[in-house]
């Protein structure tokens, strides 16, 4: 039977940047091996040769010529913004410590 | 007014018996007196109903040449996006948030003057079976009110029995649509992939998601699928190619000659005992209207469940990073001096349910270097095998059939607590998505051990939803003969119904 630790999925928990709480963390923990080993039915058949799909169609590149269409207004882009400032979105800190 | 279909209602607006203002207010009238208990919608748009309605009466006052189904109401699932009314994907995380844009399919309904009445409960961003997983509390079905109406397009179904709407729209990633069309005793086609535009569809699993029609006929689903589907240039997997004629197949219905396959592997074991007495007398009537029955092998569907629960879940940790907190929706934790980073993962915490927090994990791990190839990378292949299965079937039939679902509705609460369980639910809908075909499901009947709906799912190959349409209409004529009456006059009555 497959098994993910708690501290397994608090690592997964902070590369998906969800903070967790430690109840929240044990929960999954303990469901994870269960589903995990349902998943892992995929690697029963004999795949070698078989080539993967990652798309129900061949997609290719579509470009549309370089004319300017009328867009969002600034007001409508920024209508759903949690902050703003000066006409732009105001974000908590993104680098390090402030000068 | 309300228990018409939605030709009927068409119909009676084009020769001026009712006008949409009317027949809107009926329908707002029946959502008052039963939404309470049903809870199908979270958000009713009276005021931007009755405008609309207003606006196609004064429209066809004019002369103005409409659309077939210009003034009927409507139900929108709340996974698209459209304008200015709440748009929440039935998450926390967008509690609040009013589209600055109309997503396509709301554009084309608009254009085509169907009214859109409101938006629908669903499981969170499309991930669950029961729509128990929005984050605005269940949708209860309106045959038993205490069984789910199942999900993700729950509230959609639900609107359309309980006859708040005759029409709805949902979203079908694994089966979202004709799962609970199957278990709410109504009409659900999932289109092929891309022949419904996805600009403006939330996203949760892009390579498998597509919007599609709900009805209680099959010609008022493909009434609606007409006027929702069609090419676009915002969506860069929208196939260019003509909508199926899939109007005239639903008024055709005569599957005469045409070959039938039962799929060995979406049957039997793990099958409720009356669903699959309720599709094997439907392949009995499809034989006696001239249909050739033949039995199909496609050994990959095997592990198709497994494949899904490993794509999906991938390709939703990639799309809900959208949701960072910066640009729109909930933003909690930013307090002074707070980084971007505690207060992203803050917010997804507080935003997120327990089932999308789930499968976003999954979905990290499937994606993690050293477990790629095994996982992903599997389920890939096994997405090959499928569509291959899928290919050398239709080389032997023209649609191919299963039990849409393999039980009834179930109670609410009854697989909250276990993923699995609600997982397999999906067993016999999922290979669709994974192929990019079509699909339907159309009542067959109630199951004799619980009196409950039970859905026959017919599907057809890529751009040939015609054939789903046809063969549907053909099924649902013969059946309806048979039982004397539509399925949904044996509902019984909601409580505050007149």
């Amino acid at each position: 039977m497959s098994s993910l630790s708690r501290d397994d999925v608090a690592k997964l928990a902070g590369l998906a940047r969800i903070e967790m709480t430690e109840s929240e963390l044990v929960e999954l923990s303990s469901q994870f091996g269960m589903i995990l080993d349902a998943v892992a039915r995929v690697q029963e058949m004999d795949l070698s040769g078989v080539k993967a799909t990652s798309h129900p169609q061949p997609l290719e590149n579509i470009a549309r010529p370089d004319i300017v269409l009328p867009s969002l207004s600034p007001e409508d882009a920024l209508s759903g913004a949690p902050a703003q400032e000066e006409s732009r979105f105001r974000v908590p800190q993104i680098l390090g410590e402030a000068e | 007014m309300i228990q018409k279909t939605a030709a009927q209602m068409a119909d009676a607006l084009a020769k001026g018996e009712t006008t949409s203002v009317e027949l809107t207010q009926a329908h707002l009238d029946r959502i008052s007196a039963v939404d309470g208990q049903v809870k199908a919608f979270l958000h009713v748009d009276t005021e931007g109903a009755l405008a609309q309605a207003k606006d196609v009466d004064a429209r066809r006052k004019s002369g103005e040449k409409l659309s077939p189904i210009a003034g009927v109401p409507l139900a929108l699932k709340d996974v698209l996006a459209q304008r200015g009314v709440p748009t929440t994907s039935g998450s926390k995380i967008l509690q609040g948030w009013r589209p600055p844009y109309d997503s396509t399919v709301v554009s084309k309904l608009k254009d085509a003057g169907v009214v859109i009445m409101g938006k629908t409960n669903m499981d969170e961003f499309a991930m669950g079976s029961s729509t128990e997983n929005s984050g605005y509390g269940p949708t209860f079905n309106p045959w038993d009110l205490t069984r789910t109406p199942g999900g993700s397009s729950g509230g959609s179904a639900a609107a359309v029995s309980a006859f708040e709407a005759p029409l709805a729209i949902g979203s079908d990633t694994g089966g979202s649509i004709r799962q609970p069309a199957a278990l709410t005793g109504i009409v659900g086609v999932r289109p092929t992939y891309g022949a419904v535009s996805r600009f403006g569809l939330i996203a949760y699993s892009s390579s498998l998601d597509q919007a599609g029609p709900f009805g209680r006929t099959v010609l008022d689903t493909a009434l609606l699928h007409e006027v929702m589907a069609g090419h676009d240039p915002k969506d860069a997997t929208s196939i260019d190619s003509p909508v199926p004629a899939v109007v005239a197949a639903a008024k055709s219905g005569d599957v005469k000659g045409m070959k039938i396959g039962v799929i060995k592997q979406l049957q039997g074991e793990g099958y409720q005992k009356g669903v699959q007495a309720r599709f094997d007398e439907s392949l009995q009537v499809l034989a006696s209207l001239g249909a050739e029955i033949v039995e199909v092998d496609c050994p990959s569907f095997e592990y198709a469940l497994a494949a899904y629960y490993l794509i999906a879940p991938s390709e939703c940790s990639s799309n809900l990073a959208r949701f960072d907190a910066m640009r729109y929706g909930l933003r909690v934790g930013d307090t002074d001096g707070a980084s971007a980073e505690a207060v992203m993962s803050a917010t997804r915490d507080a935003g997120f349910g327990r089932e999308v927090k789930r499968r976003i994990i999954l979905g990290t791990y499937a994606l993690s270097s050293g477990y790629y190839d095994a996982y992903y990378g599997s389920a890939q292949k096994i997405r090959t095998l499928i569509i291959q299965d899928y290919a050398k079937a239709f080389t032997q039939a023209d649609v191919l059939v299963s039990p849409t679902a393999p039980t009834t509705a179930y109670k609410i609460g009854e697989k909250v607590d276990d993923p699995m369980a609600m997982y397999l639910g999906d067993v016999a809908t999922i290979p669709v998505n994974l192929a990019g075909i079509c699909g339907m499901s159309l009542p067959a009947g109630l199951a004799d051990e619980d009196g409950l709906p039970v859905g026959f799912q017919i599907m057809a190959p890529a751009m040939q939803d015609q054939r789903l349409y046809q063969a549907g209409a053909a099924l649902e004529a013969a059946l309806l003969s048979k039982w004397g009456a539509p399925i949904l006059s044996k509902a019984p009555e909601l409580k505050g119904a007149k």
